[in-house]
């Protein structure tokens, strides 16, 4: 029984089966890799797991629990994070505010009126935050406005976000897209170090082999919308199955 | 002290030294002289600037913060006015149970029309929250009639039950107080040509002014405060990060609703009456104005917009032809004629236009407000030019372009 359970998943927009019967299993603990060629439902499947959209058939447990019906927020607060394609942070705050909102957000739950505490005298969040910023490595940046980051340091500081609110599950979206080389190696030296330091599962959507064949345990390869193998990299770097979805029936 | 750090306290203790010194610093010149129709010190407009001060700092809290826009806050300013009335009316002149009633009756009805125009965000909440104000303001001059006393406004009347009040028997419309200081009384002080007014009402505003801005600074530094900047940068991202937006947003409003409010029960506290226009939408595109003018985000900004804007009102427009002859009969008579007829259209009745270029010049080369031009100037001052944008070790919330000031090319 693994951590996120999917059975029988599908989605059709319009004319358009995006999805059709997905079952995937993701085992706690591991890196799970999800790959396809354009348009093969990675970024729809995703999105039905994090409360973006809800399959028209199928259902999604997480932990036992169904997150299906559940606001994005709420999935979030059950222990799934999310990183985003494009880096999705506080653009006009600070690197170190930035930490902070997950973790009031971890400790505090989804609303706390706190109108009259400080954020100053919050000794244990500040503390929480400055280590993680610490073990990403950016804790000279505490005082920087993000928006003037490169898009390795925001990637880097999203993730620290998703972190620092010790999830069960994270979830990332092509975490290296249209990143610079070193910039990729980088992403994955601190996903290797964070799975290394944690119990954390990570299931990944990625274009990029060079990043699928270093992190992964367990690869699912996703095509028109189905599963096609679901293996070992090893296994999947050779299969007949993998190369004609990706190249087509004729190579 | 007060859970601030030592340079939040200085700046509040500045704020509440100059709110005290008011009537003498905005008295500088001379009783009798040219310029002494430039004087603000007088306790009417000294009233108006510090209760449309925290109106403005209210608003801030929701504009400034978490980036909606509300192009109706002055129905809240409006209902604020009629809970206080009647207060007065039934209760007792004491001006305390009308403010408090003010800020309860306003934070509901925030609450009510928060909830419902939050459901949107961007253009169509402000749309929303301008068409609730528009239906309360055709209400209260129509069918609320019986609650509003619709075009003549509410108004005391000898008859009033004022159920707490001693029998008036004096056959004149009693005075606001407090606990038996009227509102009106005013010490006059008479020193080196100038006439210093201390007007108790404006006391009571004032402090109330310091403490509401006190309350905005709190509200600032608190992780209240950041999750509201948190709505404005990015609410994916705070979806995402197991945070509801809604009720962060619908607490900011109910709260810049219930100081609205507290600024319309002042209103009717320093003059008894209410009348629908209050709650216009040119009211409304008032406080849009001051938050903009001083600095939206800043905590400074709306308490000078405030004032800068009100100060224009009362001293422009008193500036009609006679003045205008008396400062220009030293002039050949032809030249005199064309400057008056020049000048007319910036002050008097005019003076919407000299408001309307300022507001524009604010707007192209500060976009910041006032705040930003009291910022440059003063590293302008201490020579180093560079510093005049990032450099904020403590974060104060800053201006950023909307997505439609963003430069494409």
């Amino acid at each position: 029984m693994g951590i996120l359970e999917v059975k029988g998943v599908g989605k059709r927009f319009g004319g358009l089966q995006a999805l059709a019967d997905v079952n995937l299993s993701v085992a706690e603990n591991t890196v799970h890799a999800i790959i396809g060629p354009n348009g093969a439902g990675k970024s729809t499947l995703l999105n039905c797991f994090v409360g973006k959209l809800i399959p028209d058939t199928g259902s999604v447990m997480f932990n036992g629990q169904s997150v299906l019906g559940r606001k994005p927020f709420e999935i979030n607060q059950m222990g799934i994070s999310r990183v985003f394609q494009t880096p999705e942070i506080f653009g006009e705050l600070t690197v170190m505010e930035n930490i902070m909102i997950p973790c009031f957000a971890h400790r505090d739950g989804s609303f706390r009126l706190h109108p009259f505490e400080t954020v100053a005298h919050e000794a244990e969040i500040i503390e929480m935050a400055e280590k993680m910023l610490i073990d990403v490595n950016m804790i000279d940046k505490r005082g920087m406005h993000t928006a003037s980051m490169s898009r390795g340091d925001k990637r880097r500081l999203e993730m620290a976000m998703c972190l620092v609110q010790e999830p069960k599950l994270l979830l990332l979206d092509e975490p290296t897209a249209g990143m610079a080389r070193a910039d990729t190696n980088n992403t994955i030296d601190l996903l290797k170090q964070i799975k290394d330091q944690r119990d954390i599962t990570m299931a990944i959507i990625e274009h990029d082999m060079h990043v699928v064949f270093s992190l992964a345990e367990r690869i699912t390869v996703l095509a028109q919308g189905t599963p096609l193998v679901e293996d070992t990299p090893d296994n999947i770097k050779g299969h007949p199955k993998v190369k004609e979805a990706y190249l087509g029936e004729s190579a | 002290m007060l859970g601030l750090d030592n340079k939040d306290l200085r700046f509040l203790l500045i704020v509440l030294a100059l709110t005290l010194a008011a009537p003498i610093i905005l008295n500088p010149f001379a009783e009798n002289s040219a310029l002494a129709q430039f004087n603000a010190g007088y306790p009417d407009l000294m009233q108006r600037i510090a209760i449309f001060s925290i109106f403005a700092v209210g608003f801030n809290i929701l504009f400034g913060l978490t980036g909606y826009l509300s192009f109706g806050h002055a129905a809240f300013l409006g209902v604020g006015s009629y809970a206080a009335m009647w207060m007065f009316k039934l209760l007792t002149m004491n001006i305390i149970p009308a403010i408090i009633l003010s800020v309860i009756i306003s934070g509901v009805f925030a609450l009510c029309i928060g909830y419902i125009s939050l459901r949107r965000s961007g253009i169509y909440f402000s749309i929303l929250t301008l068409a609730f104000a528009q239906m309360s303001f055709n209400m209260a001059y129509s069918v609320l009639t019986p609650l509003t006393n619709g075009e003549t406004g509410l108004q005391l009347a000898l008859d009033d039950p004022r159920v707490l009040d001693a029998a008036n028997t004096s056959g004149s419309l009693p005075d606001t107080s407090l606990f038996g200081l009227a509102m009106n009384s005013t010490a006059k002080v008479e020193l080196l040509g100038r006439a210093f007014q201390f007007n108790a009402g404006y006391y009571v505003c004032g402090m109330l002014s310091v403490f509401m801005f006190y309350v905005a600074l709190k509200i600032f530094r608190s992780p209240f405060g950041m999750m509201l900047r948190a709505v404005k940068s990015n609410q994916q991202r705070m979806n995402y990060t197991g945070l509801n937006a809604r009720p962060y947003t619908l607490a900011a409003f109910v709260i810049s609703g219930m100081y609205a409010g507290l600024a319309g029960g002042l209103l009717a506290a320093m003059d008894p009456l209410a009348g629908a226009d209050r709650m216009q939408w040119t009211a409304s595109g008032e406080v849009v104005l001051m938050t903009i003018l001083g600095g939206a985000g800043t905590l400074l900004g709306p308490v000078l917009g405030a004032g800068f804007i009100k100060y224009f009102e009362n001293i422009f427009s008193k500036i009609n032809d006679s003045v205008l002859h008396s400062w220009f009969h030293a002039l050949p008579d032809g030249l005199e004629n064309f400057l008056i007829d020049v000048s007319h259209f910036f002050v008097g009745k005019s003076w919407h236009l000299t408001l309307g270029l300022l507001f524009m010049l604010v707007v192209i080369f500060l976009p910041g407000g006032l705040v930003e031009g009291g910022t440059r100037i003063w590293h302008w001052i201490r020579g180093d030019r560079r510093k005049a944008k990032r450099a904020d070790p403590e974060y104060h919330p800053v201006h950023i372009a909307h997505v439609a000031e963003k430069e494409e090319f």
